[in-house]
């Protein structure tokens, strides 16, 4: 008989201290899969963020480096320029990516690095207690806007994966879900696709993750789920953008 | 390389930086352009690829400081410039490679300030190189040359010492040895390879456990583990890396102390002063952290400090010299400098009595 399922080798059995519900252990899991079947174990070298996924390198089992908050993609490019040889990836919250290190992440990929980014956007600031992110959704109440987003005082939610699309040194961009086990492998694909764009020197992919954060949106990890499948993905459209 | 005429060639300060750390093995330059450190990022954008190295123009001092830590953390030997202003912006990121212990190296052609100031050569970032300068208990090791020659000269150690000590160390100058240009002995223009090994580096695990490069650790005690072993490391440096240059101390009834410029500008003072048959001699730290204390252990009769700010450096001499003896003044800044006329009054002011 076939063992078709097993611990992925680049995951430590470990517990992690993620809340029930939560996006990140499953976007780990994924990353550690595809690491695995690429056969890249020994040439990865992740950058972890500022954020809730902050010790990353407690559950990755590779080489792994912190960054400032915000400053992982100027952390991956030089890693990346010194080592060319290795396969580098940034894994960055909504945050880190389009806040604080709005700077780093566009000039990174106007670059045109050849770069792996695995941006989990779950629309609010989680580490630090539920506040707005720059992808909170209108109307969506934060300990920072508790009246809800509001386009005259806090703007838009930002598109960063729609304003780098833009950038020719942008090769690929795709945004995914976590909210069914269909977008799962959905999102695993992508992710594969962005790992493998780097083996084979194509340049700048980014996989933006639609992510649950039960805790922060104040519901149920089932009904964080129906969020992202009936709010949040009329905001953020998913589909392959480049 | 420019053209070698005799055995010297003719350098800026910024351009003998760029190319001491080129010959140090310097593999890896980020940088932004801000004056008056432009020939140093100029330098190794000409100069850096030829030598098989990494040059990126970064998008900002953050970005081009947090590529230094990537760098480092990659095994490379690494290094920024920047000027005042752009050195502040840069704090985060020292505080950072100070924390996870990589070796970098940062350079400051300081200039007038506070805020935007002016491009004008100054020494008032003194104290944020001594201190620490951005968050949490570190040092930096703080190396101040005076001549295009020591500019050159001390890149090697300032490799070296962040290699040895897995800690940033600053190249602490200012806009007037930026910019002035002096001949530099070329013999000493050799390329030296890394001697230091880096198994806590990242570059795939294979063959090892994976590497991990931090500067957090949020279970009870850790952080207070990691901060006594860093304060173990400052003590040995504080022990070991004291320089200084001593120059007709020994009868001298007053001492002058400056540092970089300001002590070119001093030892003329001491020159016009000696042939007046006035005993003066001078202190030039090199070491700013360690401040040398142990030019200090024999007291003089009387100490004037002189700087381009309102007495920064000051406050290591009068540490050093304990109340046991009286240290004396000069200061200007905002592009203010001391000049020879005015050390000169000064010490004929205070030099009996």
């Amino acid at each position: 008989m076939d063992k078709i399922y097993s611990h992925p080798k680049s995951l430590k059995e470990v517990p992690t201290h993620y809340c029930p519900g939560c996006g990140h252990g499953l976007a780990h899991r994924i990353i550690a899969e595809v690491v695995d079947e690429l056969d890249i174990r020994e040439k990865v070298i992740a950058i972890a963020p500022v954020g809730c996924a902050v010790i990353a390198y407690d559950y990755w089992d590779f080489d792994c480096s912190e960054a400032a908050h915000g400053r992982a993609l100027a952390v991956a490019t030089a890693i990346k320029r010194v080592r060319p040889q290795n396969i580098v990836f940034t894994y960055q919250g909504d945050g880190d990516l389009a806040a604080i290190g709005t700077n780093e992440t566009i000039h990174a990929a106007n670059r045109g690095e050849n770069l792996t980014v695995i941006f989990i956007n779950n629309a609010i600031y989680g580490m630090t207690g539920g506040q707005m992110a720059p992808t909170t959704l209108l109307n969506q109440k934060t300990a920072t806007t508790p009246s809800g987003r509001s386009s005259q005082l806090q703007g838009y939610p930002l598109k960063i994966s729609e304003m780098l699309s833009l950038l020719p040194g942008v090769k690929y961009i795709e945004r995914t879900s976590l909210h069914s086990p269909l977008e799962i492998i959905k999102t695993k694909k992508a992710i594969k696709r962005a790992f493998q764009n780097q083996v084979d020197g194509v340049g700048f992919s980014l996989v933006e993750v639609l992510s649950p954060c039960p805790t922060y949106w104040g519901l149920s990890p089932n009904q964080a789920l129906n969020w992202i499948r009936e709010t949040m993905i009329k905001e953020f459209p998913l589909g392959r953008m480049k | 390389m420019p053209q070698k005429h005799s055995n010297k060639i003719l350098m800026s300060g910024n351009e003998a930086i760029a190319e001491g750390a080129l010959c140090a093995g310097c593999t890896f330059y980020a940088g932004y352009p801000i004056t008056p450190q432009n020939e140093l990022i100029g330098y190794m954008a000409l100069h850096m690829q030829e030598r098989g190295g990494v040059f990126i123009q970064a998008e900002s001092e953050t970005a081009a400081i947090n590529m230094v830590f990537g760098a480092s953390a990659a095994g490379a030997r690494a290094m920024t410039s920047s000027s005042s202003p752009g050195v502040s912006l840069k704090q985060e990121g020292i505080s950072y490679i100070a924390g996870a212990e990589l070796p970098a190296v940062i350079v400051n052609i300081m200039r007038g300030g506070p805020g935007l100031g002016n491009i004008w050569p100054g020494q008032s970032d003194y104290f944020q190189a001594t201190r620490g300068g951005g968050h949490g208990d570190y040092r930096c090791i703080v190396l101040a040359p005076a001549s295009v020659q020591e500019c050159f000269d001390l890149m090697r150690s300032a490799f070296d010492m962040a290699d040895k000590y897995r800690n940033p160390v600053l190249i602490l100058g200012d806009g007037m040895l930026g910019q002035m240009m002096e001949p530099l002995k070329v013999q000493s223009l050799k390329v030296k390879g890394q001697k230091f090994k880096k198994p806590w580096a990242l570059t795939g695990c294979a063959g090892r456990k994976p590497n991990v490069v931090k500067s957090f650790f949020m279970n009870e005690g850790d952080l207070e583990k990691i901060n006594l072993k860093l304060q173990e490391k400052y003590k040995v440096i504080q022990q070991k890396e004291e320089r200084w240059q001593d120059y007709l101390v020994k009868d001298a009834q007053v001492v002058l102390v400056a540092y970089g410029s300001m002590a070119r500008i001093a030892k003329s003072a001491v020159e016009a002063l000696r042939a007046k048959g006035k005993k003066v001699g001078l202190i030039r730290p090199i070491t700013l952290w360690p401040f040398p204390r142990g030019a200090f252990k024999k007291l003089r009769n009387k100490y004037l400090v002189i700087e381009m700010s309102y007495g920064q450096m000051l406050e290591d001499v009068q540490l050093a010299v304990n109340g046991k003896k009286s240290v004396e003044f000069i200061g200007r800044a905002g592009g203010g400098v001391p000049a020879e006329e005015a050390i000169i009054a000064k010490v004929n002011k205070i030099y009996h009595g």
